[in-house]
């Protein structure tokens, strides 16, 4: 049995949702042109992920086997709608800009993923943490995202000017590549060749070796 | 008919489900290995959101939208915050269902569909295709036109990963970048590509 602090802190980096398990990653990338909408979302994933755990746990010895997975849907669909509802009501403009991806946190892999992967075997406190770690594993990840899209996009963080762009009189030309789709996908990309780099047993192997060139004298 | 044309067209290159909206990435990242694979996926993919989008629209239209239980004696009624609940449930029934029915009736389909259609049921790309069909007020027929292309355009973004993922593997990639990374490279260039159509318009 793991304790509550690795289950908090693993997901972080050792085994990242995004970097390593390849989960929710659908939303990850819509939603980072800026900070905002982003640390919203991120505040949503975890919310939503640690009560589904919580809950999932609580009942887990009561739920038959083949309906499983309706009954977790169902536990999701329902804290999605809460959050959908809050943000309506208290923030609407940024629960426009979120559009359809509020809702798209039910098919998340990663609030379904921890919750069959975890709860489903293990105590609710204990899963409710594994819950938080998880969505703060992928906040990690959209945060990064969402700082250097923002940033080098348009100039600003959180609305707030950082780099004052040409068109306004200032020095900096906005790179508008930062702000389509295109970017955001290398920007993961070149974060797990990051976080690879430090943690090198995270490495895929190779599916084929190339051989080494044993002829090089010829190309001389 | 130019109408729905143009639709279609917009659905499977400029607003394309995987490359421009990042819908589906869980299945589209972890299935594309091989072609023959991922195509049996892009098939299924483009069957069920044929299905479910359309009901979809049935459902909002005469349960949920506000108003629309008149038809019962109720015309106050706005029960449009159950819509995820909603959806979710008929795109899990849908595939069950149909998974039924080609067991029984058509069971070579179901033999080449078989396995990829419970993944379907959490593939964002589903969900996310009524949820946009809501968000833009399509009507029944538009609706169908719009399943149809969006999965059209998913079938072939995999198709074209896969495609790419086949070679790669021959290729000589730097340690941290191997598997996942590349792949998300490699992603970001054919979304690139498609941005090339953005200015198409029928």
């Amino acid at each position: 049995m793991s304790s509550p602090k690795e289950v908090l802190l693993n997901p972080i980096f050792n085994n990242n949702p995004i970097a390593l398990q390849v989960l929710g990653i659908c939303s990850a990338l819509a939603v980072t042109v800026n900070m905002t909408t982003t640390l919203v979302m991120c505040a949503a994933v975890i919310f939503v992920t640690t009560m589904s755990n919580f809950a999932v746990s609580l009942i887990r010895n009561h739920i038959p086997n083949s309906i499983r997975i309706i009954v977790q849907m169902t536990i999701i669909a329902s804290l999605v709608i809460v959050v959908d509802q809050v943000l309506q009501a208290v923030a609407y403009e940024i629960s426009k800009a979120l559009s359809v991806f509020v809702g798209l946190i039910i098919t998340n892999c990663i609030v379904m993923g921890r919750a069959e992967a975890f709860a489903m075997k293990n105590p609710p406190i204990l899963s409710a943490i594994d819950g938080f770690g998880n969505a703060l594993g992928y906040s990690v990840i959209l945060v990064g995202v969402a700082f250097f899209r923002e940033l080098f996009g348009s100039g600003t963080l959180m609305g707030f000017e950082i780099l004052p762009k040409v068109t306004e009189g200032g020095w900096y030309a906005a790179n508008g590549f930062m702000l389509l789709p295109p970017s955001a996908f290398f920007l993961i990309g070149l974060f797990i060749w990051a976080i690879r780099a430090f943690k090198s047993d995270q490495v895929e192997e190779a599916e084929y070796k190339i051989a080494d060139n044993v002829q090089y004298k010829e190309a001389l | 008919m130019e109408h729905y044309l143009s639709l279609f067209i917009r659905a499977i290159f400029i607003e394309n489900m995987a490359l421009a909206f990042f819908l589906g990435m869980c299945t589209f990242i972890a299935i594309s290995k091989k072609i023959t694979t991922s195509f049996g996926l892009g098939i299924a993919v483009v069957v069920v959101l044929g299905i479910t989008t359309p009901v979809n629209n049935l459902i909002y239209n005469y349960f949920l939208r506000e108003g629309a239980l008149a038809w019962a004696g109720l015309p106050d009624v706005d029960l449009s915050f159950l819509g995820l609940l909603a959806y979710i449930g008929v795109i899990a029934a849908m595939v069950q269902i149909l998974e039924m029915f080609l067991d029984r009736y058509v069971p070579v389909l179901y033999n080449a569909l078989g396995v990829f259609l419970p993944l379907i049921t959490v593939n964002c790309a589903i969900l996310g295709a009524s949820l946009l069909m809501i968000e833009r007020d399509l009507n029944f027929a538009e609706s169908t036109v719009f399943g149809l292309g969006a999965g059209v355009g998913w079938a072939l973004a995999i198709t074209a990963l896969a495609g790419v993922r086949e070679k790669l593997k021959y290729s000589d990639v730097p340690d941290g970048l191997r598997g996942l990374g590349i792949t998300f490279i490699s992603v970001g260039l054919i979304a690139l590509c498609f941005m090339s159509f953005g200015g198409i318009d029928i």
